[in-house]
C-alpha cells in the first residue's frame, strides 16, 4: 500500500511536532522507483542530546566496543595461529567500504551473507577458531568495527542478480502482517514515521546505524536482535537471528536506506 | 571480558597555566541495584563508586558516583596545567575491582 503524497505530508507535520528536534529533518532524496521520497535515519528522530552523544566518539559509549575490537582484530585465535590482521592487515584498509554494502552475495554458499556470518566464516575457515555466537559481545564488537570503517560511506546494497529473489522475499515479510497485534513493519515505519508510540517517536525503521547502542539496554544491538524485539512487540513468534527469513529482511531493509551515511555505532534510544 | 581499557582524551600538550578539558570513559554495567532478574530475584548493585584523577600524584578531580548513572560512565572535567607530568586516573568498583589508566602532558615551549 503505497500512498507517498500522505507520508509525505505526515513527515512534514511531524516535522513541526518532534520531541527535542529544533530543526525539519534532513533527509536525503530517494532514487527514482523508491518506496520513500526522502529518506531519513534514525537520528533525524532522537533528540537533540541523544545525536549529541552519537555524535561525539569519546561520550558514544559504542567505542567502548570498538577499542576491545580494534584489539580483538589483532589476537591470534585458532588453530591456524592466526589473527583477521594476518590477512585483512590494517582494518581502517581493507575494510573501508566493507560494511555499507552488506549483506552480499556469496557464491561460495550460493545464498548472501551478513557481517555477522562473514566474520564467523573467517573464523571458521581461514582461522580455524570457534565461530562467535550471535549477540556475544565478541561478535557485537567485531561487527561494529568492520561497519565503522565504513562509518560515513553511503549504504550500497546489492539487489539484482542472485540477492533479487531473497530482495523480494525480504520485502514480503516487510509488509506482512504479523503477531497477535496483526502489525507488519510498515505499519509503523512507513503508514506511521513521525508519529508518537507511546513514548517514543517512530521513525523510518533504517538499518544504517547497525549495531546500535540503545539507551534502553545500555549496549550495542546488532540488528537481527531489533528485528527479533519488534516481532517480540507485536506479540509474533520471532525468527531466529541470522536465519534466511531475517537475512532477506536485512537485505530488503539496507536498500530502504540506500544513500544514508553508515552510523555505526549510532546511538538510539 | 578481557581486561578494561577505558579511554580518555585529553590534549598531547598545554602552555603553562592553561585549562585543558579531560574526558573519559570506561565500561561498566553500573547495575543499581534496583533491578530483578528473569525469576524475579534481584540482581545484585555493582557500580564503580569512585573516580580519582591525580596528576604528578597530586588530586585533580575526585567523584563518589552513585546509583543513578547509567551504565558505561562518561565523566569530563577540567584541569590547569603549570608542569609537564602525568595524569593517573582510577575507577573503584563496589567489589573492590580497580581500573587505571595514565597519560602523558606536556609543555608547550
Amino acid at each position: 500500500m503505497k500512498l507517498p503524497f500522505a507520508i509525505a505530508a505526515a513527515l512534514l507535520c511531524a516535522s513541526v511536532v518532534l520531541a527535542g528536534a529544533d530543526e525539519a529533518l534532513k533527509g536525503i532524496p530517494a532514487p527514482p522507483g523508491h518506496v520513500f521520497k526522502t529518506i531519513y535515519s534514525g537520528y533525524q528522530f532522537r533528540t537533540a542530546k541523544t545525536r549529541a552523544l552519537q555524535d561525539d566518539d569519546m561520550q558514544n559509549p559504542g567505542f567502548l566496543a570498538i577499542d576491545r575490537a580494534a584489539d580483538l582484530w589483532n589476537k591470534i585465535d585458532g588453530a591456524a595461529g592466526k589473527s583477521c590482521a594476518s590477512c585483512h592487515g590494517t582494518a581502517e584498509d581493507s575494510m573501508k567500504g566493507v560494511g555499507a554494502k552488506m549483506p552480499k552475495w556469496s557464491a561460495a554458499l550460493g545464498k548472501p551473507v551478513n557481517l555477522e556470518q562473514q566474520i564467523n566464516i573467517c573464523r571458521a575457515n581461514a582461522m580455524k577458531a570457534t565461530p562467535w555466537p550471535f549477540k556475544s559481545q565478541a561478535l557485537t564488537d567485531m561487527t561494529t568495527f568492520v561497519r565503522f570503517q565504513s562509518r560515513g560511506m553511503p549504504v550500497n546494497v546489492q539487489i539484482d542478480g542472485p540477492m533479487a529473489p531473497w530482495f523480494d522475499k525480504g520485502k514480503e515479510l516487510y509488509y506482512d502482517r504479523v503477531g497477535q497485534l496483526d502489525l507488519s513493519c510498515a505499519s509503523c515505519h512507513e503508514t506511521n514515521v513521525g508519529l508518537h508510540m507511546r513514548a517514543d517517536l517512530l521513525s523510518q525503521g533504517q538499518s544504517n546505524g547497525f549495531p546500535t547502542y540503545r539507551l534502553r539496554d545500555q549496549r550495542l544491538i546488532p540488528l537481527h536482535e531489533r528485528f527479533q524485539g519488534c516481532m517480540h512487540d507485536v506479540r509474533a513468534v520471532p525468527y531466529e537471528p541470522l536465519s534466511d527469513e531475517f537475512l532477506a529482511l536485512e537485505i530488503y531493509l539496507a536498500w530502504r536506506g540506500v544513500g544514508l551515511p553508515v552510523e555505526t555505532p549510532a546511538v538510539r534510544n | 571480558m578481557a581486561e578494561n581499557k577505558p579511554r580518555i582524551k585529553l590534549p598531547k600538550e598545554a602552555g603553562k597555566g592553561e585549562i585543558v578539558q579531560i574526558k573519559t570513559l570506561i565500561t561498566h554495567p553500573m547495575e543499581s541495584g534496583q533491578r530483578k532478574d528473569a525469576d524475579g530475584k534481584p540482581i545484585p548493585r555493582k557500580i564503580i563508586n569512585r573516580f580519582v584523577c591525580e596528576f604528578n600524584g597530586k588530586p585533580v578531580f575526585e567523584a563518589d558516583l552513585e546509583t543513578a548513572i547509567s551504565a558505561n560512565p562518561y565523566i569530563e572535567f577540567f584541569a590547569k596545567v603549570e608542569d609537564e607530568g602525568t595524569f593517573t586516573f582510577t575507577w573503584v568498583d563496589d567489589d573492590n575491582v580497580v581500573t587505571t589508566a595514565q597519560e602523558h602532558i606536556a609543555l608547550k615551549a
